[in-house]
């Protein structure tokens, strides 16, 4: 994992620094004492987790969050613990650590890390071959899977996760199927149940109140039905 | 009787790291004195909100070197600026001074 530390006290960067040099598998890339600075760093460097003070001049944690389009995780970092609440109100903030930092409680914390990477949901690629819509990649133990959109056949709600069917596969990740949904393209995905996403262009066929992917009977929802009639090129 | 400052945080966190720990005193001894000068600048100018600012930033020193007592009255005295009250001034300096003096000592 690598992360980057911001802080405008020097004193509070070193402690940040030296417990993550403790670590196994922590390495420091950068150091800010500007939250505008990491900022910009931010927008062109792939960073795991941010250690970021809360009090910054002219900048607070939060501001700092809110600005990143696709935060990282972020681990605040304060001597204030009356922020605790508001902290966990952002999904990017794994962690609150008082000051002063301890090795006991560091350790803690990069466990939540660590965890968090692992149920990181459905994302798209930050690559050109993402951007162009084709194709999705999932987070699963870490590693990113790319799909091709046409690989995938149906989407199933399963709890917090969700099963991504292709002809090959089920992948189960850590996410929603209204989140999955704002990724897939519309020309071909459709929600025909609370708990069903379909790729409409793999239909066998449909029969009542069910339509038939390869071997799975998957339920429409009456109020789904007409747009799925709708799409559907009939005769 | 003043509490008196110590290094077994950063013995602590040095971990047997003597450059560390060199190291870390450096960055005290560096950013002490300046954090200082800006919170006694800004309640000379009477920007009691301002120095609020630096009470915050120089109380994890306080935690740092071990002064627990101090740590109190130091978030008592950054939130009485808050509120435009410098009741604490006083005692506050004390604390400073002690650090002070402390590193000069390391």
């Amino acid at each position: 994992m690598n992360c980057i530390i911001v802080d405008d006290e020097a004193a509070a960067r070193a402690v940040v620094a030296q417990l993550c040099s403790q670590m196994d598998d922590l390495d420091v890339i950068e150091e800010f004492p500007s939250a505008i600075d990491a900022i910009k760093f931010l927008n062109q460097h792939q960073v795991d987790v941010v250690f970021l003070d809360i009090h910054m001049p002219g900048f607070t944690g939060f501001d700092f969050v809110q600005t990143l389009k696709n935060p990282p995780k972020v681990v605040l970092t304060t001597s204030d613990r009356n922020f605790a609440i508001e902290a966990y109100e952002y999904e990017a903030i794994v962690d609150y650590l008082v000051k002063p930092l301890t090795k006991e409680r560091f350790e803690k914390c990069l466990q939540k890390v660590k965890n968090a990477l692992v149920k990181q949901p459905v994302q798209t690629g930050d690559n050109g071959q993402a951007e162009t819509g084709q194709d999705l990649y999932i987070n699963i133990d870490r590693r990113l899977i790319k799909l091709k959109f046409d690989e995938i056949q149906l989407i199933e709600a399963r709890g917090d996760y969700i099963d991504v069917k292709t002809v090959k596969e089920t992948y189960r990740v850590h996410s929603t199927l209204k989140k999955i949904k704002e990724k897939l393209p519309e020309n071909i995905f459709l929600q025909i149940h609370r708990s069903f996403i379909i790729n409409f262009t793999k239909i066998i066929d449909i029969e009542d109140n069910s339509v038939l992917i390869e071997k799975n009977v998957i339920p429409i929802s009456r109020s789904n039905r007409p747009e799925l009639m709708r799409r559907l090129n009939l005769l | 009787m003043q509490e008196k400052p110590n290094l077994d945080y950063i013995e602590a966190l040095a971990a047997g790291e003597e450059d560390f720990k060199k190291k870390f005193i450096n960055i005290l001894k560096e950013e002490f004195p300046e954090e200082k000068e800006e919170y006694m600048d800004n309640l000379n100018r009477d920007l009691p909100r301002e120095a609020s600012l630096n009470v915050h930033k120089l109380k994890h020193k306080l935690s740092i070197l071990g002064l627990s007592e101090s740590y109190v009255l130091a978030v008592d005295h950054e939130e009485a600026l808050r509120e435009g009250n410098r009741e604490y001034e006083g005692k506050f300096l004390k604390i400073l001074e002690n650090i002070e003096r402390f590193l000069k000592t390391i």
